[in-house]
């Protein structure tokens, strides 16, 4: 190696660690302050390290709730938006309607619209219309009204990669098409609806704008807006319990990501291995 | 078990037709190979059977019942499939045992059913692994069972066995030879491999672009290959087909072609009428019924020798005639000839089939017309 090459090679090597600690940096904070009863922004060894922080969490009723509600919205999400994207892409992808493909393109292409910011006027007036607003079943509808097209999309790709002789053989075998479509053909989706499941609740338990928009009462809010509730009277956050909550908050979605890796074991290309 | 009948079926795909007006009648206990090139309609015809594509026009019976519109589920029939379709998330035991699940057998029934199939498969010890943990040979066996493991009134195959090497294909050809003799199944078992088919039926149709051009016992369409189409497609290596002008002379045929010395053929019935439409000719000889013969011999087609490959028993000889088009020859000799010299190729007369211009086969005088 030349000593040009060396040189910049170091060079090369620094900067990228330079870069890490840049982006490290504000993960050490929010691994270290939620354990500092005297956390502030600026980053600290908690001395003595304490629970102090979760203990006057816990003891926040509204706070809990929140991310009681956060389950209730990410979960019920979750469900309708498996469950229908599920039966949705397995017959776009099975079924031989003409213009099949069209439909899903179309979808995806207003999709976007629906969940974007562009469209919160018109979803508030349309849940309004409907009775809805201030409930959470509000905020999983248009949770799933945005994020179906998409996962009706992945999901048919998916589908589209499996042998449709899985079924055919089963049918053949004597089954009806639902026994096929349960005994034969879920269970070989399943990998498939996991990438969704997980995609769509990390989705609504860290979206905002949505339920901020479309929730009123303190009872109903998630834990996404709940959050700026830990501040105090003069406006200032307070950083301790911030720092707390937003760990319990985050919780969740990584345990889930544990759970699928250990379970299913992810795959860069592809999802998910089956 | 039960026959199979099609009448005038067609099948179209948009504006292009997979399966044109086949009328196609299977008996009861018979073993029928549909054979032919890929895409001439093969597939489509056994999934109209089992009810996995309906009919565009015509109908199909299962023994006596009109099953043109039935469900598969209702048609009381196996398949195997060409990628063998085992359920990933089951066990052997669990994927030989689903159609008896879907039947409503306990677990114990199904499982104990399961056994003995797989045993005579010799599959027996596998039966708790998933399929992915199991040999191509073992999964096209798995798949096997699991068409077995039923009553079933007709047996379908589509190229069950293309995905195994040489040697497992023939073990499997073997044992479903041997499974047709014991059980008398009814089958139809596709194919594009005519020895496979020529091993297993008890007739074979032979197909080209949806349509069957000849249905018979396999030893007849060897024998008597109703077109060049036939002629060019059964046979390993196939037929030699070699465009010849005809001429009458004292009664008899003669047949001229560049470096192709033939004796007074018989002037059949049928070869008058093919001249009456044209005096172009095709001659078909098959390679074993070639053998080398001294120059200037009659009866003999001759060139230079294009290649000589040793089979081991056999030598596959090929010339290449003056025109560029090859004759292959199968002898049962190992002399070394050296790569373009001269090579003649003998045979006798009772050997010779023709084709008119149309490709259609021109019967000999005391053969029945196809
Ligand atoms: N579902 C389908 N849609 C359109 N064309 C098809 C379909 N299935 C088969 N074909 C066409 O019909 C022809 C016959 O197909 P197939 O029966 O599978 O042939 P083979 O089994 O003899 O190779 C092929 O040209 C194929 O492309
Ligand atoms: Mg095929």
């Amino acid at each position: 190696m030349s000593g040009g090459a060396f040189l910049s090679r170091i060079g090369f090597s620094v900067l990228a660690a330079l870069l890490g600690v840049l982006f490290a940096l504000p993960l050490i904070w929010f691994i270290f302050a939620p354990f500092n009863a005297r956390a502030e922004m600026g980053l600290a060894l908690p001395d003595p390290w304490t629970l102090s922080n979760f203990a006057t969490v816990f003891q926040n009723s509204f706070a809990v709730r929140a991310l009681f509600n956060s389950l209730i919205q990410s979960v019920g999400g979750v469900i309708l938006i498996g469950a229908a994207a599920t039966l949705a892409a397995y017959a776009l992808s099975r079924s031989t309607i003409p213009g099949k493909s069209a439909v899903t393109y179309v979808l995806l292409l207003f999709s976007s619209v629906v969940s974007g910011s562009a469209a919160m006027v018109p979803i508030f007036l349309i849940i309004s219309a409907m009775g809805l607003i201030d409930t959470q079943l509000a905020v999983i509808l248009v949770f799933a009204g945005g994020l179906l097209p998409t996962a009706m999309f992945i999901l048919r790709d998916f589908i589209d990669g499996i042998p449709k002789s899985y079924e055919e053989s089963a049918m053949v075998a004597g089954a009806s098409p639902l026994q096929a479509f349960f005994d034969v053909a879920l269970p070989v989706i399943r990998p498939g609806i996991v990438v969704i499941v997980v995609w769509a609740f990390v989705n609504i338990w860290g979206s905002f704008l949505i339920p901020f928009i479309l929730l009123r009462s303190s009872e109903q809010m998630p834990a996404s807006v709940a959050i700026y509730s830990f501040y105090s009277e003069a406006g200032t956050p307070i950083v301790t319990l911030l720092a707390a909550y937003a760990l319990i908050y985050s919780l969740p979605v990584v345990l889930l990501y544990l759970f699928v890796s250990w379970r299913f074991g992810f795959r860069f290309f592809g999802g998910i291995k089956a | 078990m039960a026959s199979v009948v099609f009448e005038n079926v067609t099948k179209t795909f948009g504006s292009f037709t997979a399966v044109a007006g086949v009328d196609l009648s299977i008996g009861d206990g018979e073993f029928v190979c549909l054979l032919g090139p890929s895409g001439c309609g093969k597939t489509t015809s056994l999934r109209m059977i089992a009810g996995l594509e309906t009919p565009t026009s015509g109908k199909i019976f299962i023994g006596d019942q009109d099953v043109t519109g039935l469900h598969p589920k209702d048609r009381q029939i196996s398949m195997v499939f060409q990628d063998y379709a085992l359920y990933p998330h089951m066990n052997l035991a669990d994927n030989i045992a689903y159609p008896l699940k879907v039947r409503g057998e306990s677990v114990e029934k199904r499982h104990g059913r399961a056994r003995e199939v797989a045993d005579v498969l010799k599959i027996g010890t596998l039966l708790n692994r998933l399929p992915s943990q199991i040999s191509g040979g073992q999964q096209q066996r798995t798949s096997l069972a699991r068409a077995l493991v039923y009553p079933s009134r007709v047996y379908l195959f589509d190229e069950p066995l293309s995905n195994l090497d040489a040697k497992l294909r023939l073990e499997a050809r073997g044992f479903l030879n041997h499974l047709q003799r014991d059980m008398g199944m009814t089958a139809v078992y596709v194919t594009h491999d005519q020895a496979e088919a020529m091993a297993l039926a008890t007739r074979i149709a032979v197909m080209d672009q949806g349509r069957i051009v000849q249905y018979a016992p396999p030893i007849e369409i060897y024998r008597r290959p109703a077109t060049t189409f036939v002629a060019n497609f059964v046979g390993n290596p196939p037929m030699n087909l070699v465009p010849v002008e005809a001429a009458h002379g004292d009664g008899q045929l003669l047949l001229s072609a560049d470096g192709l010395a033939l004796g007074g053929l018989p002037m059949s019935s049928g070869v008058a009428t093919a001249l009456q439409a044209s005096k172009a000719l095709t001659l078909g000889i098959r390679p074993e019924h070639l053998t080398v013969a001294a120059p200037g011999a009659a009866n003999a087609i001759s060139g230079k020798l294009f290649a000589n490959e040793n089979m081991g028993p056999e030598s596959l000889v090929t010339i290449e005639r003056a025109d560029g088009s090859r004759v292959t020859a199968r002898i049962f000799t190992d002399d070394h000839i050296e790569l373009g010299a001269d090579v003649t190729l003998g045979f006798s007369l009772e050997h010779v089939h023709l084709f008119d211009s149309t490709g259609a086969r021109i019967p000999a005088d005391g053969e029945m017309p196809l």
